[in-house]
């Protein structure tokens, strides 16, 4: 592999790596905070990309459909808390599974009944779609580096919201004692909520950033959300910097896994996952 | 327990009258409901003797399918024993293999990490030459049952293939209940309402737990057996984690923890399947629906319903 070929895949494993960080820290807040593990984040990340499909056919710009799907997946987030998910911190894992199995089969069904079973493409904005020449022959789309900016961007926000800000620091302290943070006046139904709807939004805006490259298509969502599990189980449940050293450290094994071995081209994330649980069952980094 | 007996019979004897009556159609969809009650009988001894909520248990159907698949001869009938002793016999090293990583994590981990580790089955099956991609294998004949030169059964006869179905139900059911009942079954219980109490007095918990995943991945991989063995097929859908997913529902739809549940649970879900379908072809919105009901309303399963209604009918106390 020459040296152009190698940074181009580089940034691939980059920009999956950090997309993939977007669902995943959404996935591990809820989980560390809330203690809810949540089948149905994928589905949240379908809708971000059929949203994204769906209304920037409507408002004719890709911008505004995804101010406008933020908006709607927040929404999503806190109506979804408050109706289904309220009930189910103090229920065990097994009810948590197939509650949110089954959200998974509406999700996916609503889907097909709404938009089709087809797939279909969303058009890189006009001012993005153009190549960076790198030789004669290979060039790098811009978009995906734009794509990779705005989730470092956010990478950054989410660890200033954690670590700076009052919300922050209730977050920090609902994740380590709930009762405690409840019988010092705070509202810990409030900030679950809003963790939940911030984990929706996320995932949400994940699959809208992520729709003109990859297209929108049935089934979409599962296959982010089993990856997802694998970055949060490598990175430490409820550690977000755990997720982005993960997310990163998968989006690279799948980019050269499927360069290096095509042959075990799905395989190899589930792999450095096995090697990751002999090493450290707990994961690499617990809470943050 | 006398009653259960009688019960046991009085279900056994409608199982085996029921072809003599049924069309062909229900002899065969309730010969697939008792594949499934194995599959379900097998995560039982996880859920709910072990207290191993496992995700991933479609992968251990999948590989006992996939080894009747593949080791199926191209023009010949494969032999049923031969098969069937090494579609058990990888299915349970496969998940031994695979406990081997994820009974060290616990609770949320273990239902992440073994849905991980069925997809990634699901990716060896759908991705490489070996399981032949998304289409699967299809199988040119049936196994032969021979023994010493007769054959036992025609599995290309329905009611056949129901009588050697219902046998195996019957033979699943007898050694769970016989597992259980021994020093074996009952640490696996006290480890599952107990663990750090079973290793303070000395029962090594990782082993008892990696025998409970590789046996349970053993009679997951019966059912799949079979599952081929009816359709002559093996595909990854049977991989799934859909599958992973319905089996858990029949356990709650059949009560967690007992063995009749798992039974009762099969038939209740392809009851809902067949008439959800019959409905409506978008039936899995009818499904995530139910289960979303069934879990806020009904935090115990149907079996909660029906033993609060014994218990309000014959006044029974509670039991715990």
């Amino acid at each position: 592999m020459d040296f152009y070929s190698f940074l181009i895949q580089l940034l691939n494993g980059l920009q999956y790596g950090l997309l993939l960080f977007l669902v995943a820290s959404g996935l591990t807040l809820i989980f560390g905070i809330m203690g809810i593990i949540n089948l149905a984040h994928g589905s949240f990340y379908m809708v971000g990309a059929y949203m994204a499909f769906s209304l920037s056919v409507l408002t004719g710009n890709l911008f505004v459909a995804i101010v406008l799907g933020i908006v709607l997946s927040v929404a999503l987030g806190v109506v979804l808390e408050w109706v289904l998910f309220s009930h189910l911190y103090k229920r065990d894992h097994l009810e948590q599974v197939l509650l949110t199995y089954g959200l998974i089969l509406v999700f996916e069904e609503l889907r097909s009944l709404i938009v089709g079973n087809d797939v279909h493409g969303v058009a890189v904005p006009a001012i993005f779609n153009w190549s960076i020449p790198l030789t004669e022959t290979l060039s790098y789309p811009v978009y995906r580096l734009f794509m990779s900016a705005v989730c470092v961007l956010l990478a950054v926000a989410l660890y200033l919201l954690i670590a700076k800000t009052r919300l922050g620091m209730m977050i920090r302290a609902g994740s380590s004692n709930r009762e405690m943070v409840q019988s010092l006046g705070l509202n810990i139904n409030l900030v679950y909520r809003l963790v939940f709807a911030l984990g929706v939004a996320l995932a949400a805006f994940a699959g809208m950033l992520a729709a003109p490259v990859s297209s929108v298509y049935p089934g979409m969502g599962t296959g982010v959300l089993i990856i997802c599990f694998v970055v949060v189980v490598i990175g430490g449940i409820g550690s977000v910097w755990g997720a982005l050293v993960a997310a990163l450290l998968i989006g690279l094994a799948d980019t050269f896994g499927k360069v290096l071995i095509p042959e075990a081209a799905g395989v190899t994330v589930y792999l450095v996952m096995a090697a990751v649980l002999l090493w450290r069952p707990e994961g690499l980094f617990r809470r943050v | 327990m006398k009653r259960s007996k009688i019960a046991l019979l009085i279900a056994l004897a409608l199982l085996a009258l029921f072809p003599l009556v049924g069309a062909t159609f229900y002899t065969e969809l309730v010969t697939k409901v008792m594949i499934l009650a194995i599959f379900a009988l097998s995560l039982d001894l996880l859920v709910g003797y072990t207290g191993l909520v496992s995700f991933g248990h479609a992968a251990y159907f999948g590989v006992g399918a996939y080894a009747l698949a593949l080791l199926a001869p191209k023009y010949e009938a494969a032999n049923l024993w031969l098969t069937l002793g090494a579609a058990i016999g990888i299915a349970g090293l496969a998940a031994l293999l695979v406990g081997m990583f994820v009974v060290r994590v616990k609770g949320i981990y273990f239902i992440m990490v073994t849905l991980a580790f069925a997809q990634m089955f699901y990716f060896v099956f759908h991705d490489t030459k070996f399981g032949r991609g998304s289409d699967g294998i299809s199988m040119n004949f049936k196994p032969e049952a021979t023994i010493g030169g007769v054959n036992l059964f025609d599995l290309g006869n329905p009611t056949h293939v129901y009588y050697l179905v219902l046998v195996a139900l019957l033979a699943v059911f007898l050694f769970l209940r016989a597992l259980l009942r021994s020093p074996f079954g009952r640490a696996l219980q006290g480890i599952r309402s107990n663990e750090h109490r079973m290793r303070s007095l000395g029962y090594p918990v990782y082993r008892y737990k990696l025998a409970s995943f590789a046996i349970a991945g053993a009679l997951a991989g019966f059912a799949g057996y079979l599952s081929a063995m009816q359709f002559g097929f093996a595909n990854p859908e049977l991989l799934s984690w859909h599958q992973s997913g319905n089996v858990l529902l029949m356990l709650i739809l059949g009560g967690i923890g007992s063995l009749y549940g798992a039974v009762i649970g099969a038939f209740a879900f392809v009851a809902l399947q067949e008439l959800y379908s019959y409905v409506t072809t978008h039936w899995q919105l009818l499904l995530g629906a139910t289960i979303i009901a069934l879990v806020i309303f009904l935090p115990g399963g149907l079996a909660s319903v029906m033993g609060r209604f014994k218990r309000t009918l014959v006044g029974e106390p509670e039991d715990e």
